[in-house]
């Protein structure tokens, strides 16, 4: 007699309390492919877990972002921002695409040389830049973006220096009627910092002026304080042709669009409540068309956003560790991805789904990763089938900031992969060992041996 | 550990607690335990007989068991009077 399918014995008590207003389906569709690759079979050949990026979504959600601009604005261009995943694999899909590179750091910065992009075609941003590296991107005739006025000092000396002037852009900060306001960075548009640090670029003569640059905040909900950002911008531009006669080349609304995820605290999926990119780009270009400017010289418009762009690429294949009960009755899942992979599970609610298909019984279940620390929590409260140790779960929209705020701590980082969209997964960051993160420590010859 | 014999269970998996009035849905192989429970069985001969039916190893099952009769206490749906004796 063939055996029947094993399923844990499962219980729960029947609340018939008020149905939620906010009630969702809490079946998980298994995900037992992603992008026509079977889950068990990256298992197999590269381990678990496993980061796996769909280079198919990167192209996909990058010309729907690049269609929404640009089918509303004639002159759009798109940087990609490094620090969001800096992978050479998954920068250089985005600089196929057409995108340019938007760097945070001198590290940053020599990345997007060894992949080859056009010096003149990066964006040197962030308030950390040390001289050498304003020299070498100044020389190189990247757009340098200046934060403060130190780096503007800084920079205007280095000028006398150099072969060619540096091409700059101010970064502005502003109200947009959204909390919080990011005025750490750039100069404030409100209480004259902004035109400051312009009438000092103008008059030094030594910098060329290119671009206006602002970056209103992360996972912005609103849109429309886009279209406030962008007037303030437009008003700034169209303020330098009338004092100096100087026509800025480019704005560049920065990035913050949020992805589909889901912020904790919400009621309703990210996917189906967070702006699109429509409704960005209608804010942002709306203004701008507005605002003043002549039809023949709108400036370029250039966006920085990374999380919109590569979030949905992402996914994270993980193996049950264990699962268990707490003292209150409530089911616990360990898996083997914990926080030091996932480091947006401290403000997502990332979707998980299992990688197998189960029976219609689900128990609500709080989701941990291996890590001996408390914090380690991937989900706190989710709807999940009876998993049994060894099930496999795809954890969704993993792509940004993962692969760069990820960290060594406890364990080691695993494999990374790229599915191509003809199906076939590459391998594009080696799983780290024991040596690979030794080969950085050094002993002290008296330290070394136990007696 | 026995179970509380004037539960009320469905063949879909609906059970009912008379003492209580608390209701729950059981999955099939949940309800086939609570069945057994019902008949007198005892841990081993429940095991056995799952053993035999699905494919399970006795490490799983045996963990799964005690986690469920822990559950199934926790709804108080054991046996008052023979919980008291234990």
């Amino acid at each position: 007699m063939e055996k029947k399918r094993y399923e844990r014995p499962h219980i729960v008590k029947l609340d018939s309390g008020m149905p939620g207003k906010f009630g969702m389906r809490n079946d998980s569709p298994p995900t037992t492919h992603i992008d026509g690759v079977a889950v068990t079979e990256l298992v197999e050949k590269y381990g678990s877990p496993l980061f796996v990026i769909s280079e198919h979504t990167i192209r996909s959600t990058y010309r729907k972002a690049y269609k929404a601009f640009s089918t509303r604005y004639p002159k759009v261009q798109f940087a990609w921002s490094y620090k969001t995943n800096y992978l050479p694999a998954v920068c250089n899909v985005f600089h196929q695409e057409g995108s340019w590179a938007e760097v945070v750091s001198g590290f940053e910065y020599d990345k997007a040389l060894a992949n080859g992009v056009d010096p003149g075609k990066i964006i040197f941003n962030g308030p950390g830049k040390t001289a050498s590296e304003l020299m070498k991107a100044a020389e190189n005739g990247s757009l340098i973006h200046i934060d403060h006025l130190d780096e503007l000092y800084l920079l205007t000396d280095l000028a006398g220096e150099m072969k060619r002037k540096p091409l700059v852009a101010i970064r502005v900060n502003m109200d947009t009627g959204i909390y919080p306001m990011w005025d750490r960075f750039g100069f404030n548009y409100e209480n004259g910092q902004a035109w400051d640090a312009l009438n000092k670029i103008m008059l030094s003569g030594k910098l060329e002026l290119v671009g206006l640059h602002t970056h209103i905040g992360t996972f912005i909900l609103g849109a429309n304080a886009y279209g406030v950002a962008a007037s303030k911008l437009a008003d700034l531009a169209l303020g330098l042709q009338q004092k100096f006669n100087h026509t800025i080349r480019y704005i560049d609304m920065g990035g913050g669009f949020a992805s589909k995820n889901t912020l904790k605290g919400s009621y309703l999926p990210g996917a189906d409540t967070n702006p699109t990119f429509d409704d960005y780009a209608e804010a942002i270009t709306t203004a701008l068309v507005n605002s003043g400017f002549k039809p023949e010289s709108l400036p370029l418009l250039i966006l920085e956003t990374g999380r919109a762009l590569i979030d949905e690429a992402g996914y994270i294949i993980t193996s049950v560790l264990a699962n268990k009960r707490l003292s209150t009755g409530r089911r616990a899942t360990i898996i083997d991805a914990g926080v030091n992979l996932l480091f947006t599970a401290f403000w997502y609610q990332h979707p998980v789904t299992p990688a197998q298909g189960f029976s219609q019984y689900r128990e609500e279940n709080t989701i941990y990763g291996p890590l001996c620390m408390n914090i380690d929590c991937v989900r706190e409260s989710i709807n999940l089938p009876l998993l049994n140790k060894g099930d496999k779960l795809v954890i969704h929209y993993t792509g940004a900031y993962n692969l760069t705020q990820w960290m060594q701590f406890i364990t080691l980082r695993p494999n990374v992969v790229i599915i191509d969209p003809d199906g076939t997964a590459h391998l594009i960051r080696q799983n780290e060992s024991n040596d690979s993160v030794s080969s950085l420590e050094k002993t002290p010859d008296y330290l070394i041996g136990i007696k | 550990m026995k179970i509380n014999e004037n539960l009320a269970i469905s063949e879909s998996g609906f059970l009912f607690n008379p003492s209580t009035g608390e209701s729950f849905t059981v999955n099939p192989i949940g309800a086939e335990i609570i069945e057994l429970m019902k008949e007198g069985k005892t841990e081993a001969e429940i095991s056995e007989k799952i053993i035999k039916s699905y494919e399970v190893d006795i490490k799983t099952l045996q963990k799964d068991l005690h986690d469920f009769s822990e559950i199934l206490r926790h709804h108080q749906l054991l046996d008052q009077y023979e919980e008291t004796k234990n």
